[in-house]
């Protein structure tokens, strides 16, 4: 790891003010460093100075209200994954929580950093290769090795989005608050993030001197059904193949709204209308819940190593949607 | 330029205080600064756990925490388990089942094991996996391991 300084950060106004003059890479923010820390090891990112953000006040609690909830960005993983009004009312997000990485990485892990972290393709990750993320010539999943890259929405960068949380907070309509030094503003988590055709260098619509600060996630309606599901290559922890955020609003074994939201499929969580469109207003049996798997990876374009991911991902959601009609 | 940190902390209850480089984690701090050489360096990374310490009652990585953020903090390593004529519960569990052969793993593993039985003194199998799913066993001697914790945890 390259030399840095490290300065504790005492305000978020201290923090923009330092962020606004540097550009991205110089001066970067830490908060659980999980990912970060990672990076710098491989020397992938070399700043100058870090801002640790855990020193900011009063920005590492859930509150919880008949409107819903509000969780500051240094709420760690795990307080996500245990905390019970989560777990019982906003069943998808405890359940994305709780599928991330270990007991270890969860308790010191954020809600600000699992959002912003950067993707795990071995290509990124490797500090020898300039592929087009890195402002090099070529992704080279699209010739090179697939396995784990994206099926939707790729061109031109296929990495896909490495967080279980972004699609549980996209599937409620959840809404983020960023703070830059102009001040403040909310924006929906799925207007957070973008792809990579917008721009092939980052993940979201972060300016370098913005900081994620707070997430409203609006309280879903009594008839309720949430879930996530992420298949995993490996029983132990591990980022998602696929994972499916569902939301649904059910009344006996019929769907009346459903929110489908896709991990490790895309360059940013991936919303299904196709598989929301196959599911509302339905009764959903076994046809229906196939159906609605099919209509979701109609349009999806495997690279040589992962077409796997197209069964599996149309699979899971038939799986979610029947889950949230059985008891 | 970066300048070196002054860290007052607690590790296993005694008040310590070391100067460190920004870039120098909590890992690199307990074993090459305070020899400390418990916690154990596998993969750097978060994946393997062998660095796993608790602080302020939290499992944690070594490896991906910064030392100079451990200022005011308080750090249990697997130093601080045993007693000086009496070994800790999970210790003795992990002898009695024979719980580890290269022994690499075995102090995350404790520390794991430990701040688990702290929260939940009575957990069920399927606990104790999930809740040592941070560390990983190269020799592959998990159904040992899991049967010392549970027999740590019926010991006290």
């Amino acid at each position: 790891m390259e030399k840095f300084s490290y300065v504790n950060a005492t305000s978020l106004k201290q923090v923009t003010s330092l962020l606004s003059d540097s550009g991205w890479g110089e001066i970067m923010m830490i908060a659980g460093g999980t990912d970060l820390l990672a990076e710098l090891k491989e020397y992938i990112e070399t700043p100058k100075t870090l801002i640790n953000l855990k020193t900011l006040p009063g920005m590492d609690s859930i509150s919880a209200d008949a409107s819903g909830l509000k969780i500051g960005a240094l709420t760690t993983v795990a307080e996500i994954a245990m905390h019970p009004t989560i777990q019982h009312h906003y069943t998808v997000l405890a359940q994305a929580a709780a599928s991330v990485a270990t007991p270890q990485i969860r308790n010191v892990g954020t809600l600000g950093g699992n959002l912003c972290q950067r993707p795990r393709c071995w290509y990124y990750r490797d500090e020898t290769v300039s592929c087009l993320k890195k402002g090099g010539d070529l992704c080279y999943a699209v010739e090179g090795l697939s396995k784990y890259h994206a099926i939707f929405g790729g061109d031109p960068v296929y990495i896909v989005h490495p967080s279980d949380i972004a699609p549980a907070l996209i599937a409620l309509n959840a809404s983020i608050k960023i703070v830059g030094p102009e001040g403040e503003k909310t924006i929906k988590v799925e207007e957070f993030f973008t792809l990579p055709a917008a721009n092939p260098f980052r993940e979201n619509v972060l300016e370098p001197n913005e900081i994620v600060v707070e997430v409203h996630v609006p309280k879903p309606n009594p008839n309720t059904k949430s879930l996530y599901l992420k298949a995993r290559e490996k029983g132990a922890p591990d980022f998602a193949l696929a994972s499916v955020a569902g939301v649904f609003e059910v009344m006996g074994r019929t769907c009346q709204a459903a929110s489908i939201v896709l991990g490790g499929v895309a360059p940013a969580p991936w919303r299904s209308t196709d598989a929301e469109t196959a599911l509302t207003g339905k009764m959903i049996n076994d046809s229906v819940s196939a159906k609605a798997g099919e209509e979701a990876v109609k349009n999806a374009q495997p690279l040589n190593d992962n077409e796997y991911k197209v069964t599996l991902t149309q699979n899971l959601i038939s799986r979610a949607a029947m889950m949230a009609v059985s008891k | 330029m970066a300048r070196k940190s002054h860290v007052q902390t607690t590790i296993n209850g005694e008040t310590v205080e070391f100067l460190c480089e920004p870039r120098q984690s909590l890992l690199e701090v307990l074993r090459d600064e305070l020899h400390l050489t418990g916690a154990k360096e596998g993969c750097n990374n978060g994946n393997c756990g062998a660095c796993s310490v608790i602080l302020d009652g939290r499992l944690v990585n070594s490896c991906l925490v910064l030392g100079a953020e451990i200022d005011g903090k308080s750090v249990e390593t697997i130093e601080g388990l045993a007693e000086p004529d009496k070994l800790h519960p999970i210790q003795d569990a992990f002898l009695e089942n024979a719980a580890l052969q290269c022994g690499i793993c075995t102090p995350g593993f404790i520390m794991s094991a430990k701040a688990l039985l702290d929260k939940n003194p009575n957990p069920t199998e399927h606990e104790v996996r999930y809740w040592l799913a941070g560390n990983l066993c190269r020799c592959t001697g998990y159904d040992k391991i899991v049967r010392a914790v549970l027999d740590a945890a019926a010991a006290t």
